[in-house]
């Protein structure tokens, strides 16, 4: 079990903003409402999923939206814990856990957020192990849970509840409902048992981010590379993860435009010592990296992370701009995230990008 | 003919301009009354120039006050927090980023009350007029003078803001009130705690200005007066009394701007090496280059735009050591105290001004003091403290073609020769005082940040619209029309919605004179 502190916190959040992989919201407003749960003598407890029980019973909340709506008009914890108790009167049923649906951003706080709230433990498992831009983007597929009932809430507790034929078409709908409940909503669904947790969640993610922050914190105060130090610490967990450093340079060119409400972009940097250059997609997450217009180097799911050069602080795409310094590192994906129906789910083709999954270790 | 003038925290200077050309340039302690010091500055620069008050046109301030009291939590006033957004953003109240002493000193006083609005202009909560007037009877009760209002979405919508700072001055009419909407970009909270921290610098914005104000009346001097701002921008002083926090970046920004002026050069690295610490920072296009991470003043998170500078403790009064033939330069330092603490002034620290009078790089205190050091040690000390600059201007590098560097600063005498990475080394005249005659050159600007529907007006449209409105708040500060430009566009799309909606940042500068 871990228990989040007012010491530990903002280790945390720089790790979920590393697992963000570019996207997932700004971290910053997530740890600001865990820090006002922990200042209120709220305990938020973490359990591992090797430690759930038989009955466990738990529900994924989120908060679904535009990034930069959510720095202007932040997440909103009780009409989150709402959503959940809504879920709990539709099925009849009540839970005694709360699960993050993904490892990154601010939607890695926000059960945290809920847990401080409602007094119930959250699972160190998640559905992504890092952010995904959509809803059924998640490993609790490849184990068809159900991601019904869907409750959709907004700050003036304006609830809509899906039932939706497929986690794809839930997506398609409630994106529509949080587009009108002023471009963020908050949502619980995907209720899950122990058995669901175990086979299909990604574990430990949540432990995760507080060892990469903790990683950075270290790194700096040592005065050594931070962004080297993330990568030692990958290659040494248990399963080792493959990590590298795929780029050192300069933003040199952003284009980033809206396409059927995600932010697709390119990003293009320049190297300091030679003349390579990499090309970065993304939306909201970034997909996949290229070097020199031809050499594929890392691509999702595998994570691939924008680190500011200097401190190794993660940047967000939303928080790039022309002529930073930066380095982008990719860090391997789980064996659960690289499945046949897995990548089928998020992998290259997912995005609409015309090429299969290659690991990062084969690049 | 203006005046530009820098206060600092250890000294203030002056410098005379007559348009683009340096006059003359003095340097003086800064005092416990800021006005003071501009006086003892100001009056030798026009003693010596034999000019006349009536001659000048406008004085320029640059000054480091306000940054120095809120880092050090040092004249800060209580301040009433009133946020309009209920039911929205109560995960995250007001100040809950700042340090317990800053919140100790800012009080507790906050009212989260129904009002904002959403991304596309909506109404989020239903702010009333009754429950502002609720709010503005309690803030009259407990006394509180210092107002800050916020408001969901208010860089797209100010409205709010000014009907509820209508209402609670009403019944406060001595209140002094700061609108987010005047101070920062999107970004709720660190929109929110700048003007929280600008209303608690409220008062001694009021005392700092009317000081400088009086200084200039006791200097006879009748012209307008302007202080700087962030972005290398003017205002006029008047407006900072209630603009306090607006000034937080202009020391940097103004040594770097001088620094480019009086270089000739509008892309280089410029080196400020100061009494104790060398910031490094990048001119491009005569402007320098921001920052990319958040900016943390006091422990405080804002959105301001700051120069994107590298801060490494070694100046001129850095202390040496040697221990082993492994030679230290710095981070402490003797600071002011230099001129008694280091040998040349008979003191007995070794500092890296004695070993640049004793290498005959300078000529001030008294040499004989250093005649006796090893040249060993005064040898490797000055390859040191090269070595020190070159790893600098290596680390704000754009690439690694060779950039022109421009040193300033009154540690610029540690350098000999030229350095690493530098396609040349250039020591103006005059960059003792290279700060004051940033302060002098500045631009006026406008700046707009809003959200623009690209779906019903097209992507063209919208840009026009926003290059128009930051040209027109840029002619409002002072710009003359035909010397505008565009420096900044940004466009950042709201992920995950489908409307188009976009969020443009342009800037608009011009000169001023």
């Amino acid at each position: 079990m871990i228990e989040l502190t007012l010491d530990n916190l903002e280790n945390f959040t720089r790790g979920t903003a590393f697992l963000g992989t570019g996207g997932g919201g700004d971290p910053y407003i997530g740890k600001l409402m865990l820090k006002h749960q922990l200042e209120k003598g709220k305990k938020i407890k973490i359990i591992s999923p090797d430690e759930i029980k038989e009955d466990t019973f738990a529900c994924n909340v989120l908060s679904m939206g535009a990034p930069t709506v959510f720095v202007e008009k932040v997440p909103n914890g009780p009409t989150t814990l709402h959503a959940l108790r809504k879920v709990e009167e539709i099925i009849g049923k009540k839970f005694n856990a709360i699960m993050p649906i993904e490892a990154g951003g601010v939607n890695a706080t926000l059960p945290l957020v809920v847990s401080a709230l409602s007094g119930l433990p959250v699972i160190d498992a998640d559905g992504m192990g890092r952010a995904f831009p959509e809803l059924q983007m998640v490993t609790y597929n490849v184990g068809d849970v159900d991601i019904n009932p869907i409750v959709a809430i907004n700050d003036f507790y304006e609830t809509a509840i899906f039932n939706s034929r497929n986690s794809g078409s839930g997506e398609w709908l409630a994106r529509a409902v949080c587009v009108r409940m002023g471009g963020i909503c908050e949502m619980a669904c995907y209720p899950m048992n122990a058995k669901q947790i175990k086979e299909t969640a990604i574990h430990n993610t949540i432990k995760l981010s507080f060892d990469i922050g903790e990683v950075i914190e270290k790194a700096r105060n040592q005065k050594t590379d931070p962004v080297m130090a993330i990568i030692n610490y990958m290659e040494k967990s248990n399963p080792p993860r493959c990590g590298k450093v795929l780029f050192s340079g300069k933003i040199n060119d952003l284009i980033r435009e809206t396409l059927n409400g995600f932010t697709r972009g390119k990003l293009f940097l320049k190297s300091l010592d030679s003349s390579d250059e990499m090309l970065i997609e993304f939306q909201n997450e970034f997909s996949y990296a290229k070097l020199n217009d031809k050499k594929l180097l890392a691509m999702v799911p595998d994570l691939i992370c924008a680190l500011d050069s200097e401190t190794g602080e993660p940047i967000t795409t939303d928080g790039l701009r022309y002529g930073q310094r930066i380095k982008i590192v990719a860090i391997s994906a789980t064996s659960i995230m690289r499945s046949k129906k897995a990548l089928d789910l998020f992998g290259p083709r997912a995005f609409g990008l015309n090429f299969d999954y290659t690991p990062l270790e084969e690049l | 003919m203006r005046i530009g003038v820098d206060v600092g925290g250890t000294n203030t200077d002056a410098v005379i301009m007559n348009g683009r050309e340096v006059l003359h340039g003095v340097k003086s302690a800064t005092t416990e009354e800021p006005g003071l010091g501009i006086i003892n500055a100001v009056s030798d620069i026009l003693e010596k120039t034999k000019i006349s008050p009536n001659d000048l046109e406008s004085v320029m301030i640059g000054t480091t006050q306000f940054t120095n009291a809120f880092v050090e939590n040092k004249r800060l006033e209580e301040v009433a927090i009133v946020r309009l957004a209920y039911p929205a953003t109560i995960s995250v109240p007001p100040c809950i980023d700042f340090s317990d002493n800053l919140r100790n000193i800012l009080g507790n006083n906050f009212w989260i009350v129904p009002g904002g609005y959403e991304f596309d202009g909506r109404y989020l909560g239903d702010w009333s007029e009754t429950e502002i007037e609720k709010v503005a009877k309690e803030i009259s009760q407990k006394k509180l003078k210092y107002i800050s209002i916020s408001c969901v979405f208010s860089p797209i919508n100010e409205k709010q803001e000014i009907l509820t700072a209508d209402i609670i001055k009403k019944y406060n009419p001595e209140s002094i009130i700061t609108m987010s909407h005047r101070i920062g970009r999107v970004g709720f909270i660190e929109r929110e705690n700048a003007t929280i921290m600008n209303s608690s610098l409220g008062n001694l914005a009021d005392k700092v200005i009317t000081s400088f104000n009086e200084a200039l009346i006791k200097l006879n001097i009748k012209c307008p007066f302007y202080i700087s701002q962030n972005d290398g921008t003017l205002m006029s002083a008047n407006i900072v009394k209630n603009y306090p926090v607006l000034t937080f970046a202009s020391g940097p920004t103004n040594s770097m701007r001088g620094a480019a002026f009086l270089s000739g050069h509008k892309n280089a690295i410029v080196v400020d090496i100061g009494g104790t610490t060398t910031d490094f920072g990048v001119i491009k296009e005569g402007f320098p280059r921001e920052s990319a991470i958040p900016v943390d003043i006091g422990g405080v998170r804002t959105n301001f735009r700051m120069p994107d500078l590298i801060s490494i403790g070694l100046g001129g009064g850095s202390l040496v050591t040697n221990v082993n033939n492994n030679i230290e330069v710095g981070p402490e330092s003797v600071g002011f105290k230099l001129t008694s603490e280091s040998l040349i002034f008979g003191g007995n620290k070794l500092t890296a001004s004695d070993i640049a009078i004793a290498k005959g790089l300078s000529n001030f205190g008294n040499k004989d003091n250093v005649s006796n050091l090893d040249k060993n040690l005064i040898d490797n000390t000055i390859i040191k403290i090269k070595k020190m600059i070159e790893d600098g201007i290596d680390r704000v590098k754009l690439n690694k073609d060779l950039v022109p560097v421009i040193l300033v600063g009154g540690g610029s005498i540690l350098v000999e020769g030229n350095l690493e990475g530098a396609e040349e080394v250039i020591i103006p005249k005059h960059s003792d005082v290279a700060n004051a005659i940033g302060a002098s050159l500045a631009q006026a600007g406008g700046e707009i940040d809003k959200i623009y529907s690209y779906n019903e007006i097209g992507r063209d449209k919208s840009i026009e619209n926003a290059k128009n409105d930051a040209i027109n708040r840029a002619l409002q500060a002072g710009a003359i029309k035909e010397t505008i430009s565009i420096i900044e566009l940004e466009e950042i799309p709201l992920s995950y919605l489908p409307s188009g909606a976009v969020r443009l940042h342009v800037k608009a500068v011009g000169d001023i004179f």
